[in-house]
């Protein structure tokens, strides 16, 4: 008999994004300095640190966001499904449609109603396209578990929602465009402890067909939702690095290096 | 409804705790009934498969440890984490006793025992079903039958008694028979063991449903 | 003790009532233009005044048709060259202006909005009126523009700033281009403040007279096209005011008093729009 019996969704771990000595900089500051990990497909990953730590930058790398920053440059290797998304001619708008992003502040577009916000990333993505969006839509607002609560709604102002619904919202809107994987930039640190286990909930929901990074500064959170944890900590020079990696429960019991152990017990610095 | 993905892992754990519990009832039946027939191709078999009573049981328990630690759990739920470990425990025990027959059995090796089992399967048959009471106890949460485990225990206690009485008899008057009846004596033993384990799952089932610690009964032995 | 606590009372008191009177002062002057001008204007402000035409000294009676259709020409075309780029420039400064080339545009805009409006003229009249050889309502609306146009550019970069960095990052993050998420997302977030100093550019400009003195210089028939001479109402106010006529500064009064309401009108709308914007309703 064996330890992993059905205690664990038996699910093929495939690699679903490489990162190979990742290296990013803002101007002069090395943010992160070689990080190299492997994200697998359908499962939620957690990215927990200090402040500074670089988890935020590491994330905002895995979809080329890092550089839309003034100054922001990054090195090293991307692979999604094995193509580097950091290769010479890679548009980064493609692959942030196939890699989306949810941010840490729920932040619909203010002057669109529900609906338009949904449907932002199809109707803006060109001129051209005039198909109607509604199957889309209504598909997105049910998967993130918001449908039911805004679809008599629709046509009002997605600032008029709550907040846990404002980052639903955005999570709908990103799941509009059916992306591979999904980035979280601590997306639950804005809102109330329920609206922050209904986005946990949600994101257990989601992983059944897509593949999860999470940033979180909250451990407990990290421990509650995600399948594997990797701990990132600032070097002496101030850049971010890799201390370790594993399955979240392994992490949590116990770590194997000292200082994941002084982090997670609070018994850090 | 929040959490779902706990509450699956919950109760995931609970039905995990059943089947460790109905590994036990089976291994301690078939024990005794091994002893009762002198079927040592079956005690082998007991003891040999108590190393799964144990495996399962560390297994329940890292499960147990995952959950504390990933997913906070407080109030009713950090209580039925630790009932369950402590219970996982208790069976664990229980399973011991029954490889503890089995051994006894393969003592005695071919020869008969020193009078016909009747009040030991009686002994079996009252603590297996304390067993499976203070189980259905914890699955509905049911302090009267918790209870009710408790007092049952008297049952067996007076059993044991009877047996040890009646072994005594006979070893004073016939001692070449010391040796037989010493191994079944041992046996009674376990069996009244086995009974106080399950008083110990019913308390247990009472401090999660009333969040106090207390002993019900206090037994003989 | 007590002596620093009254000192202090009195100190408060009278610097309250000091911004008191200052405030009373501004507000005063303000009604003071309004109502004088009311005054003066208003008897002569009639249906005429607005539908005929000038008649020849001595004539009772006659209005300013021709200037107000000129005075609207000129702020039209203005703002048909000066909106556009001006919205133009306010968004390369907002979205690419950190660079040295953005640093030199604002300190030119900002350098241009000082310039007194006499010196546009001027510049105007030297390469446009010289060069074509006549005075005409497309230099007077050239030169309109070339007074918007930091205005506009400013305030649009101004309100594109505020858009929080988030809302553009959720655009670049659903795979949106950088020129589609300025369309749609910032420019509409910035709307009502856009509009708003397009507005207020635009009340600037009705009432310029010294441009137009080189430029679209007046005319006393009706508008005759693009390349000639147009009639104005600050031109006609300053040539009516400046003469020995007194039928002539009555219409004068009339006329300021229309372009005073205008400009009135304008900021009003202003407000009501900034209020929209900033109140609870969105």
């Amino acid at each position: 008999m064996s330890h992993e019996t059905d205690w664990e969704r038996p699910l093929e771990q495939r690699a679903k994004i490489v990162v190979e000595r990742l290296n990013a900089w803002y101007g002069p500051v090395h943010a992160i300095h070689d990080i190299s990990l492997t994200i697998l497909d359908r499962r939620i990953t957690a990215v927990i640190g200090p402040s500074g730590c670089g988890k935020s930058t590491l994330l905002r790398c895995l979809n080329r966001m890092h550089e839309v920053q003034p100054g922001a440059r990054a090195q090293g290797e991307v692979l999604l499904n094995g193509e580097n998304i950091y290769a010479s001619g890679v548009d980064p708008v493609t692959v942030r449609r196939r890699v989306g992003m949810v941010f840490q502040r729920p932040n619909p577009f203010p002057t669109m109603s529900v609906f338009d916000n949904v449907a932002a990333g199809l109707k803006l993505h060109s001129l051209l396209s005039r198909t109607r969006f509604a199957d889309t839509v209504e598909r997105a607002l049910r998967r993130a578990a918001l449908w039911d609560e805004v679809k008599d709604k629709l046509k009002k102002n997605g600032a008029a929602l709550s907040g846990g619904q404002q980052q639903r919202l955005c999570i709908a809107r990103a799941l509009a465009v059916e992306p591979e994987v999904l980035l979280m930039d601590e997306p639950a640190s804005a809102l109330d402890p329920m609206a922050t286990l209904a986005i946990e909930d949600l994101m257990r929901e989601l992983v059944q067909d897509t593949t999860i990074v999470i940033v979180t500064h909250n451990m407990q959170q990290a421990a509650r939702v995600s399948d594997k944890t990797a701990f990132l900590l600032a070097n002496a020079q101030g850049a971010g690095e890799l201390i370790e990696y594993g399955d979240t429960p392994q992490v949590f019991t116990n770590p194997k290096d000292e200082r994941t152990e002084a982090y997670i017990t609070g018994r850090f610095g | 409804m929040p959490r779902i993905d706990f509450d699956r892992h919950l109760q995931q754990l609970q039905d995990e705790l059943l089947l460790l519990g109905s590994m036990v009832e089976k291994a301690i039946n078939k024990a005794v009934d091994a002893l009762k027939r002198r079927d040592l191709e079956v005690s082998k078999q007991v003891v040999k498969e108590d190393d799964l009573v144990d495996e399962k049981r560390f297994q329940l328990e890292e499960q147990c440890i995952e959950l504390i630690a990933t997913q906070q759990p407080i109030a009713r739920d950090l209580r039925t984490i630790v009932a369950v470990m402590q219970i996982a425990v208790e069976l664990e025990r229980m399973g011991d006793y029954a490889e503890g027959i089995g051994k006894i059995s393969l003592m005695m090796g071919s020869e008969p025992p020193v009078k016909p089992l009747i009040d030991i399967p009686r002994m079996t048959e009252k603590a297996t079903d304390m067993l499976s009471k203070s189980l259905d106890a914890f699955v509905n949460r049911d302090v009267a039958l918790a209870t009710q485990v408790c007092v049952d225990d008297d049952e067996v206690d007076a059993l044991y008694d009877q047996v040890y009485r009646e072994l005594l008899m006979l070893m004073i008057q016939t001692p070449e028979i010391i040796e037989r009846g010493t191994y079944l004596l041992w046996a009674a033993h376990d069996l009244e063991r086995i009974a106080d384990r399950a008083t110990n799952i019913a308390e247990r089932v009472i401090f999660l449903v009333t969040g106090k610690l207390m002993e019900i009964n206090v037994s003989k032995y | 003790m007590i002596g620093q606590y009254t000192r202090r009372k009195v100190t408060n008191y009278l610097m309250l009532t000091l911004c008191g009177l200052a405030t009373l002062a501004a507000i005063a002057i303000l009604l003071l233009v309004v109502g004088y001008t009311a005054v003066n204007g208003l008897p002569y402000l009639n249906l005429e005044f607005i539908t005929q035409t000038a008649r020849p000294l001595g004539e009772p009676g006659g209005g300013m048709r021709n200037e107000i259709i000129g005075t609207l020409i000129l702020v039209g075309l203005a703002s048909a060259i000066g909106l556009p780029v001006g919205l133009l420039a306010g968004s390369f400064l907002a979205e690419y202006g950190d660079g040295r080339v953005g640093t030199a545009v604002r300190l030119v805009a900002d350098v241009l909005t000082g310039v007194p409006s006499v010196v546009i003229g001027i510049f105007v009249y030297i390469i446009m009126v010289r060069s074509m050889g006549t005075f005409s309502a497309l230099s007077g609306g050239v030169a309109l523009a070339i007074i918007m146009l930091p205005i506009v550019a400013r305030t649009t970069e101004e309100m594109m700033r505020l858009i929080p960095a988030t809302y553009r990052e959720a655009a670049l993050a659903l795979g949106i281009s950088r020129w589609r998420t300025i369309i749609s997302v910032v420019i509409p977030g910035a709307m009502t403040g856009i509009v708003t100093g397009s507005m207020l550019a635009v009340a600037r400009i009705t009432g310029e007279t010294a441009p137009l003195i080189f430029t679209a210089l007046g005319n006393r028939f009706g508008f005759s096209g693009l390349l000639n001479p147009i009639a104005a109402m600050p031109l006609q106010i300053w040539r009516y005011a400046t003469s020995a006529y007194d039928t002539w500064h009555q219409q004068a009064w009339a006329a300021s008093f229309l372009l005073v309401i205008f400009v009135l009108f304008i900021n009003i709308s202003v407000r009501w729009l900034t209020a929209r914007r900033y109140g609870y309703t969105r």
